[in-house]
């Protein structure tokens, strides 16, 4: 049985926060050279989520944006509909029944 | 010297055994309707309109689930202009849901490969026959129409709607990775076996089933392939997107992300 899609999730998680504990703790030292920094790393996941959220929200309003109108489509459906209509009507189909 | 020209022999036979299989591919449709009269007639010219062009062998079976409007009587007139062969009526009493659609259609299907399409004339027929030359290019277990991708669009939609759209559509990608683009679409060519396997593990009701179709179908590794289409909603003022809808939407998408 594969892991499910939450699980993988899970997974990942837990090796992120591994690593980010890893950092936190490196920069609690004094002389570590990332205690410079020290503010940045305890930032970090709320750094990557929010680049993620300006990531997500660029992307879906792209495609949006660039989502095609299908002016022709919807033009050429109406012109099959009126083909259609006359030519069932010529085979003996009667719209008066339906409407 | 005989050898060469034997194997070509051979490969011949081969390419003509594999023409005659194609041959003997039949393509069922299957129209699920509920108050469709007024589509219904050219959804079906339209269909043999394509199909007949291109060659292929196959039946429209209308599915009508006790219309009040009459579609069945739209239906019956159809079938005398078109024939019992093309046309195949399998109405049922009321409102049952699409999945025992489908489950009661294919029960009736003489093709080895089944389309389902809308019939509210959203899902052009003319896309079917580039379905059927994708699946057997790759031999896909099934083939889906994606408003997502290339020539592929929508027409008759207003910014809400493209907007709820693309990030359901974005969010669904990210959770589930379903390797497929456009999830609750509902224009697909299947091979029957796997159509009939996909519905039998499927719970969901409404559009999200059509989602779930595909997370299935990839959590058996069937193959995908994917066809542009173009989406023409002609339905305007009533939108299919109320908060009913998204809550059952965000609800399968959970299910979904937590059990496969």
């Amino acid at each position: 049985m594969a892991f499910t899609k939450l699980m993988q999730w899970l997974l990942g998680l837990a090796a992120f926060s591994g690593l980010w504990a890893t950092l936190v703790a490196n920069a609690a030292q004094p002389h570590h050279f990332l205690h410079k920094h020290e503010f940045l790393v305890l930032a970090l996941p709320i750094i990557l989520i929010g680049l993620f959220g300006i990531y997500a929200v660029f992307i879906v309003l792209y495609r949006v944006f660039t989502f095609n109108n299908c002016e022709e489509a919807a033009e050429e459906l109406n012109k099959q509909i009126q083909q259609a209509r006359k030519d069932l009507s010529s085979k003996g189909f009667s719209f008066d029944k339906i409407k | 010297m005989m050898y060469p020209k034997r194997e070509t022999r051979s490969a011949k036979m081969a390419r003509d055994n594999e023409e005659k299989s194609r041959a003997g591919d039949k393509y069922s449709i299957l129209l699920p309707t509920y108050n469709e009269r007024e589509n219904l007639p050219i959804i079906i010219w339209l269909i043999c309109q394509y199909l007949d062009k291109s060659g292929y062998n196959y039946e429209i079976i209308v599915i009508d689930d006790g219309s009040p409007d009459g579609t069945l009587d739209v239906a019956k007139q159809l079938q005398k202009i078109y024939g019992e062969e093309k046309i195949v009526l399998r109405p049922r009493e009321k409102k049952l849901g699409l999945g025992t659609a489908y489950i009661h259609g294919m029960k009736h299907a003489t093709g080895n490969f089944i389309v389902i399409m809308d019939a509210d004339l959203s899902h052009h027929p003319k896309f079917i026959p580039e379905f059927i030359k994708l699946q057997q290019e790759g031999n896909y277990d099934l083939v889906s129409g994606t408003r997502y991708i290339g020539n592929g669009g929508v027409y008759g939609w207003d910014f809400k709607r493209k907007l709820v759209s693309r990030g359901a559509n974005f969010l669904t990608q990210l959770l589930l990775r379903p390797g497929a683009s456009d999830l609750t679409g509902s224009f697909r060519l299947y091979k029957k076996s796997v159509l009939e396997n996909l519905v039998a593990r499927c719970v969901s009701k409404g559009y999200v089933f059509q989602m779930e179709m595909i997370i299935r179908a990839r959590q058996l590794n069937y193959s995908i392939g994917e066809v542009p289409i173009t989406f023409v909603d002609r339905v305007y003022g009533e939108s299919k997107l109320g908060g009913s809808e998204i809550i059952q939407f965000a609800k399968a998408l959970l299910h979904l992300f937590a059990t496969t």
